[in-house]
């Protein structure tokens, strides 16, 4: 089923959770809503569940007007944070409910909840309460349930939020491929940027209820359209340069700018990625007109990357660079030695308006 | 839409299935050793538990048996078993299970109320609720007398209707209830606070009505506490005196309650019979009281 969401606005009393969110989801998507707590991004996903009600805007489900319908007749599936089970049930009474609801019959209703006992690799567990399931099969008992009615969307509410680190990965592995089988048009709600990128077809990063930006995992990680994005997708090295002529200035490092082709000199944001700044010994020549010099404050090893802290010899700020371990090995670096820098991308951002006085 | 019916999407590498539930996992640990305590420890608590229970209440149960059986079993018969007695017996209790039930239905409602709308003058209800607590209840008994008599303000409309409130059963059931809703509602109160209300709302947008919602999902988990709702009012209605004295009339054979028994005995200086009554209406109390309980139980475990 296709969504979509027109100028959605919530507020909750004085806090507007929601500013006039507009979103379309094709067919078939995994899509995920990612930003910090407080950004909107739960309150949307309720207002597309029909839990909860939109002060203004409209929504569609296959161009069809569901604003106003109740979330009992939306036929959506909705996974909660908590799983949200019914605790006085047995696993299969609670794939079961909603089957039950709707005066399904008997034998219709028992081989359905064993399909989906089997799907969600829970087969023989139907007896159990869910106090005696473990966390990672609560989720997967929620995600049977929601399944169970048929539902043309799939909505889940930080789905792996209250679970372990291991059985995260794990489940989402997992709920990737039961995706790609089903096909059913997905939503999540995360603040794991890893997690969104890992899972999703397409992201949705918010911010103080508005939509930052919109795009495939990779567009929105190489192109991060806002300063917020950028840093909210990572640690990320934040500097005050200039720009003029089509070029940003780190320090003095020129780097390319087409988007200000203007003479006149302004103030910029450089934002440097630790994994997109060269690190070397210095006395390379040509070095001085592209590299800043800096000296090494601390090496952080991590498996694939090394993490190298380092102090600028000008200005004396602090960054971080990520190095590749094997070259890491091969520089051998010690705190304290001199170094220089290269960045090799970075991305500008002009102060917005309200940095203009 | 859902094309699944028969998918089995392959786990290479995953275990999701050998995750241990919580009591798996916990099987297999050595025995259990003490926990040090944070508070001060059992013998000291214990102790002063002990003391208190058997000062008040094993010490006067024991001389109330021990008095009672000063009768000898065909004494006591005699004393205790009369058709008066009996009559009392079944009044006191038939209106007391009456009274327990209503105030735990209306104890469920008044504490729905209470724990899940915000209306002003909230907190005044909610205080109001435990009056009846601190209020004497032969207070209760007289207003309740008053109002419901064939002249009272209410009792003018409502004995034209057929309902005597005043000097009758309906009166001693009316007149328990008042005293006993703020237990029922006081013990259900906290559970429908803590209830996850995601749940209700899971049970909405699976095509659940209100009140499939409701008798499915709600109810189940806050029935252990409607039931000890229903046996704490029941305890305080089996031993209600102050109050059904004035509004029942205390007709023997008819409006008359087995505590009210008791105190015309003791007007009669007839101690061992009076004994005699209060061991039966203790043991038949207890019976019910048990009965209650285990049911709770059973539900509670089914609930968790």
């Amino acid at each position: 089923m296709s969504l979509s969401v027109r100028g959605i606005t919530k507020s909750f009393g004085s806090f507007k959770a929601l500013d006039r969110v507009s979103l379309d989801v094709p067919e078939g998507t995994l899509l995920a809503l990612l930003g910090p707590s407080g950004s909107g991004k739960t309150t949307l996903l309720r207002i597309i569940a029909g839990l909860e009600s939109a002060d203004a805007g409209m929504i569609t489900e296959n161009g069809e007007d569901v604003t106003d319908l109740h979330a009992r007749r939306r036929g959506v599936g909705f996974v909660f944070q908590h799983y949200a089970l019914f605790r006085h049930m047995s696993v299969f009474e609670n794939i079961a409910f909603g089957l039950r609801v709707r005066k399904e019959p008997e034998a219709a209703i028992r081989e359905r909840v064993n399909e989906l006992l089997h799907l969600v690799r829970l087969d023989g567990l139907g007896g159990r309460k869910p106090s005696q399931l473990s966390g990672g099969q609560r989720q997967r008992v929620a995600l049977a349930r929601a399944l169970a009615i048929r539902p043309k969307m799939l909505l889940l509410d930080e789905p792996f939020g209250a679970l372990d680190a291991k059985v995260r990965v794990e489940l989402r592995q997992w709920l990737r491929r039961l995706h790609d089988e089903i096909g059913m048009t997905s939503i999540f709600v995360t603040h794991d940027q890893e997690e969104a990128f890992e899972l999703a077809d397409r992201v949705v990063v918010m911010n103080h209820g508005k939509i930052e930006q919109h795009g495939s995992p990779e567009e929105v990680f190489d192109r991060p359209a806002t300063p917020f994005v950028i840093d909210f997708l990572g640690q990320v090295n934040v500097f005050h340069g200039r720009v003029e002529g089509g070029r940003a200035f780190w320090h003095g490092i020129p780097i390319d700018f087409p988007e200000y082709p203007h003479a006149q000199s302004r103030e910029a944001k450089v934002y440097l990625r630790p994994h997109e700044l060269d690190i070397d010994r210095p006395g390379i020549p040509g070095q001085e007109t592209r590299s800043l010099p800096a000296s090494v404050l601390r090496v952080t090893p991590g498996g694939a990357v090394t993490r190298v802290a380092c102090r600028t010899a000008a200005g004396g700020e602090e960054l971080y660079v990520d190095v590749p371990t094997d070259k890491a090995r091969g520089l051998a670096l010690l705190p304290g030695e001199r170094v220089a820098i290269t960045p090799r991308k970075a991305r500008v951002f002009l102060p917005g308006p309200e940095y203009v006085i | 839409m859902t094309p699944e019916s028969a998918i089995s999407i392959p786990l290479d590498g995953i275990r999701l299935d050998n995750e241990l539930s919580l009591d798996e996992s916990l099987s297999g640990l050595p025995a259990r050793r003490r926990r040090a305590e944070v508070l001060p420890g059992f013998g000291v608590s214990g102790a002063i538990t002990g003391l208190v229970v058997t000062a008040l209440v094993i010490l006067p149960l024991a001389v109330l048996v021990l008095r009672a059986a000063s009768l000898g079993p065909a004494g006591f018969v005699a004393a205790a078993w009369t058709p008066r007695a009996r009559a009392a017996y079944a009044v006191s209790l038939g209106a007391s299970v009456a009274a327990a039930a209503i105030s735990s239905t209306l104890g469920l409602v008044v504490a729905w109320v209470l724990a899940r709308i915000n209306f002003p003058g909230r907190r005044l209800l909610d205080s109001l609720v435990d009056v009846p607590l601190a209020l004497p209840t032969a207070v209760a008994g007289l207003v309740y007398s008053t109002l419901y008599v064939e002249k009272g303000w209410l009792g003018r409309y409502l004995v034209p209707l057929g309902f005597q409130g005043a000097y009758s059963r309906a009166g001693i059931v009316l007149v328990l209830v008042f005293v006993s809703l703020p237990f029922a509602v006081r013990v259900v109160q906290p559970v429908i606070e803590s209830l996850d209300r995601d749940t209700e709302e899971a049970a909405r947008i699976l095509g659940a009505s209100r009140l499939q919602t409701f008798f499915k999902v709600v109810l189940p988990a806050i029935l252990p506490a409607v039931l000890t709702g229903f046996a704490l009012a029941l305890a305080r209605s089996l031993g209600e005196y102050g109050s059904v004295v004035f509004i029942s009339g205390n007709m023997p054979f008819k409006t008359e309650i087995a505590p009210v028994l008791i105190v015309s005995r003791l007007e009669e200086f007839a101690y061992a019979e009076a004994t005699a009554i209060a061991v039966v209406l203790l043991l038949l109390s207890i019976g019910l009281l048990v009965v209650v309980n285990v049911l709770q139980q059973r539900v509670a475990r089914a609930a968790q």
